[in-house]
């Protein structure tokens, strides 16, 4: 294969803190290999930024192969960036042409308050979780594994809920950062099961409960979230959130 | 003398005995005694659970954003039990002689022993909690198998193996957190534990967040933050991996044992390029079904799908025709980087070979069409067929290495080529996983006790959970029996203060000395060197030569770094320095530990101890040791052996021809 080397203007949000004013700034960065992933393009970026006697621009990011859900960036007016069902740090700059200008902005929600430039706090969601999306199962409790043969499809369908990263791309990408897909896929992931069957009507009235107190929007369903999911968790989720939310609200004692 | 504490009386017996007689803490007392742990990986957040759960105090630490970005989340292909599922006879003596013989005898018995009889408890608290293992369509758990195995052991969801059991344990410790037993602080790196009268009795923890010190105290600290594969800069690690906590640990008084033991994996995607800054494993698994090949010709260059049968070379069918290409890693990856080195290797940078799934195509694309019972089935549509079952199993990964290369790998073979993955070596522990250090313990990757000089693929999981959910809670228990009378130390105490102050002017004189080079440029110089000279092959030479450039890397860095931004806050790039400099003086130690072992083993390959045909050459009269280096100062260390007793395995020349 034949590589081609771009230039690229990028133009980043920047602040300093939490509570600091922020602002855009536009960077010329030059000599980027097309094989070079998104990051590894910021990378080089703040590579430059050091040297010069300036300040690197923060950014979450830790695995790098799409799968622990750290890293965000909204892209050219797009979570994670053009591709379909794809993280930023998957992102390769061959989607990009010379010349191009890319602006990139952090997750843009009120319950993901900015940490500095890029970084965004998404605690809201460990709290979600706190609320009830476990089983309540402690160590040395359990029965031998087959001994509860579980359905193939429901597995399956169990599985594809629980592929969910926790990356909040559903929330940025909602015109009301509703975070119904997270939430959804986490109720699913658990209802769908034998063994969470017990909690089901506790655990999705408390997290709904505590999704509202973090501020989320709400859902009015137009998709946007399951469309910039980067593991293309289904809105079919959502339906079956709501299904399990109303039937936990019409027999909750 | 190093005292591995193990149980005395019979291996299959050890176990059962220790927790039959092991001290216990009342659940009243269990209340009052304060249990940090840093770290929310497998280890970590399996421990902080499984802790919670028993009434313990905890107060865990990571420095992620949130406990499930913990780099456990990446691995592939699945967690190895003896529960024998398969009816192919596994059992826990199997597993026991596989990781044993795969560690190439250099991993402790009653350790492993141990981690073979809880794997199958691991399963099913799993399953408990909600993990959605693959399943038959009987609805029972599916199977599959791994390199340096005969049976199928392997339990795993997709991929995505690590992820499920990683979320599997975040739940368990986000509900602890919910129930108050455990308090989380995310965003949060230990730059050093506090000993008070020589035990361990806390930690000064960084908020990444504000840069502000805090100090913890803990009846006692668990270190489970991982291995220290970024010393190589390029590794399958995530970018935050690091050895930091656990060489504080060591800094104060904790030995490292086994320092060169790291594991190269064979199936990684290539490097591209100079801006590399990871590289991406292809799961094990992959080596079920796909044939690892480079071309007979040198000079070739015909296109990958153009090379006939018979001008392609399948080396590891051709060495290893009892294990083919599921050979353990090690062997897999000296294997490729021979080939590579012998000119035969693919791709622009010639440093990559194929691994090919088109004959698994056509085998599954004919069992599909008598599965489904067609007829007058045309070629195109068996490889349609078989596609389809390819991208069930693998579907994930395929996608994972078309994004990153542009290329298809249902058309054209994938290139691959060996990368660092996983280390072996870690704290030294005894059998109740505590360092030498009283009250400060190591779990999971952190430790170096189970995997020998080579693990197994499949069982970095297992022994994480193993460690967390099922060895610690006892363990650490047993310890804290005798404590508790003591109550919790206040954090003004003087010991605090003074490690407070160590952490704060090592930081301050990171940030004054105004270089001109960033932390990166001296990461990447550092990764080169070991990977060069302590990586796949190691020579005397080579490792003296490495020692010192280490060694001036080491004061061009404490002179020239470039640290911009604030002390007082969020700062990465002052994260990573702290994190660099621990990775510059780790990597002196592994070139002096693999000068030390003057033989072969595992993943340790010199190239002075080799059989005529290539192969690792042990030297168990010498060498069957566990060495455990103390560190005494800049550039010091002395060496402790913990002698490996093998009293039920019989020693051979590891062969898996």
């Amino acid at each position: 294969m034949s590589h081609t080397t771009m230039n690229l203007k990028v133009k980043v949000w920047r602040q300093r803190n939490a509570t600091a004013a922020g602002a855009f700034v536009t960077y010329d960065v030059a000599g980027i290999s097309d094989e070079m992933s998104f990051l590894e393009m910021l990378d080089v970026l703040n590579e430059r930024l050091i040297t010069e006697g300036g300040e690197p621009i923060a950014f979450d990011h830790d695995c790098r192969e799409g799968i622990c859900g750290m890293c965000s960036l909204y892209i050219n007016g797009k979570p994670h960036g053009p591709w379909q069902a794809n993280t930023t740090c998957q992102l390769h700059m061959r989607a990009f042409k010379d010349g191009e200008t890319i602006v990139i902005e952090p997750w843009r929600a009120n319950s993901f308050p900015i940490v500095k430039d890029l970084t965004v706090d998404r605690s809201a969601f460990d709290r979600i979780i706190q609320a009830g999306g476990y089983i309540s199962v402690n160590t040395g409790n359990a029965v031998d594994g087959n001994s509860l043969p579980i359905e193939k499809a429901k597995a399956d369908d169990a599985f594809a809920a629980a592929m969910c990263i926790g990356c909040g791309a559903c929330v940025a990408a909602c015109k009301n950062s509703s975070a119904m897909l997270f939430l959804s896929a986490k109720v699913s992931h658990l209802a769908l099961l034998p063994q969470g069957d017990s909690e089901r009507k506790i655990r999705v009235l408390s997290m709904v409960a505590q999704m509202d107190k973090e501020g989320f929007g709400s859902c009015t369903n137009t998709g946007a979230c399951e469309a910039t999911c980067p593991k293309e968790i289904s809105i079919a989720n959502i339906a079956r959130l709501n299904k399990e939310y109303l039937g936990a609200s019409l027999t909750a004692e | 003398m190093l005292d591995s504490k193990i149980p005395s009386g019979k291996l299959d017996d050890k176990w059962v005995d220790y927790k039959g007689h092991c001290k216990l803490v009342n659940p009243a007392n269990k209340r009052k005694m304060e249990i940090i742990i840093v770290g929310t990986g497998l280890a970590g957040a399996s421990a902080a659970a499984a802790m919670g759960e028993l009434g313990y105090k905890v107060k865990a630490f990571c420095f992620q954003d949130s406990p499930r970005r913990a780099h456990s989340i990446a691995a592939q292909g699945g967690i190895n039990a003896a529960k024998n599922y398969q009816n192919d006879g596994d059992s826990v003596f199997r597993l026991f002689y596989d990781t044993i013989k795969g560690g190439d005898y250099r991993a402790r018995e009653a350790n492993v022993h141990r981690l073979a009889e809880v794997s199958a408890n691991i399963i099913d608290q799993c399953v408990a909690q909600g993990v959605p293992f693959a399943r038959e369509y009987g609805g029972l758990l599916s199977n599959r198998s791994f390199g340096g195995t005969q049976v199928q052991r392997t339990f795993y969801a997709a991929g995505q193996t690590g992820q499920q059991l990683l979320i599997g344990a975040y739940q368990a410790l986000e509900r602890q957190v919910a129930l108050g037993n455990v308090t989380m602080h995310t965003r949060h790196e230990m730059l050093d534990v506090v000993k008070i009268d020589g035990k361990a009795s806390g930690i000064i923890a960084r908020n990444l967040i504000t840069g502000e010190l805090e100090k913890h105290f803990g009846h006692a600290v668990l270190i489970c933050s991982g291995g220290y594969g970024n010393v190589y800069y390029l590794s399958t690690n995530a970018m935050g991996s690091n050895v930091t906590a656990a060489w504080k640990a060591h800094k104060q008084g904790a030995y490292f044992a086994n320092p060169c033991f790291t594991q190269i994996h064979p199936t990684c995607i290539p490097v591209s390029g100079d801006h590399q800054s990871k590289l991406t494993l292809m799961s094990e698994s992959l080596r079920n079904d796909g044939r690892i090949w480079v071309p007979k010709n040198l000079g070739e260059t015909r296109k990958a799908n153009e090379i006939p049968e018979e001008d392609r070379d399948y080396f590891l069918e051709r060495r290893y025709p009892a294990f083919g290409n599921l050979v353990p890693r090690d062997v897999a990856s000296r294997a490729a980087k021979e080939r590579c080195d012998a000119g035969h290797g693919v791709g622009t940078s010639k440093q990559a070979v194929y691994l090919d799934y088109a004959a698994a195509i056509q085998r599954y694309g004919k069992i599909e069409v008598s599965k489904q019972g067609l007829s007058n089935v045309s070629a195109d549509e068996i490889t349609a067929l078989g596609k389809e079952v390819v991208k069930e199993k693998y579907g994930n990964l395929f996608n994972m290495y078309a994004k990153i290369t542009g290329e298809n790998p249902y058309e054209v073979p994938m290139r691959i080529y060996p990368a660092v993955h996983y280390t072996m070596g870690g704290l030294w522990v005894d059998y109740e996983l505590q360092t030498t250090v009283p009250g400060l313990y190591a779990l999971g990757e952190a430790n170096f006790s189970d995997h020998g000089a080579n693990r197994l693929g499949a069982s970095a999981l297992m022994q994480g959970l193993a460690d967390g959910y099922f060895v610690a809670p006892y363990t650490v228990g047993n310890n804290l029996a005798d404590a508790i009378y003591n109550a919790a130390i206040p954090t003004t105490h003087p010991a605090f203060e003074e490690a407070a102050k160590k952490v704060a002017d090592r930081i301050a004189s990171l940030k004054n000395i105004n270089g001109k080079k960033s932390v990166e440029s001296f990461h990447k110089r550092l990764g080169k060197i070991i990977w060069n000279e302590c990586g796949m092959s190691r020579s005397e030479a080579g490792l003296k030569k490495a020692i010192a450039d280490v060694q001036a890397l080491k004061k061009e860095f404490w002179s020239d770094v470039r640290i911009p931004g604030e002390i007082n806050e969020y700062n990465p790039e002052l994260d990573k320095a702290n994190r660099v400099a621990d990775f510059i003086e780790l990597g002196e130690l592994m070139c002096v530990d693999a000068l030390n072992r003057n033989e072969s083993c595992g993943g340790h390959f010199r190239e002075e101890y080799q059989t005529p045909d290539g192969e690792a050459l042990r030297d168990d009269e010498n060498f069957m040791y566990v060495a455990a280096w103390e560190n005494k100062g800049e550039h010091d260390w002395t060496l402790h052996k913990e002698e490996l007793k093998y009293e039920v395995i019989k020693l051979s020349q590891r062969n898996y021809k």
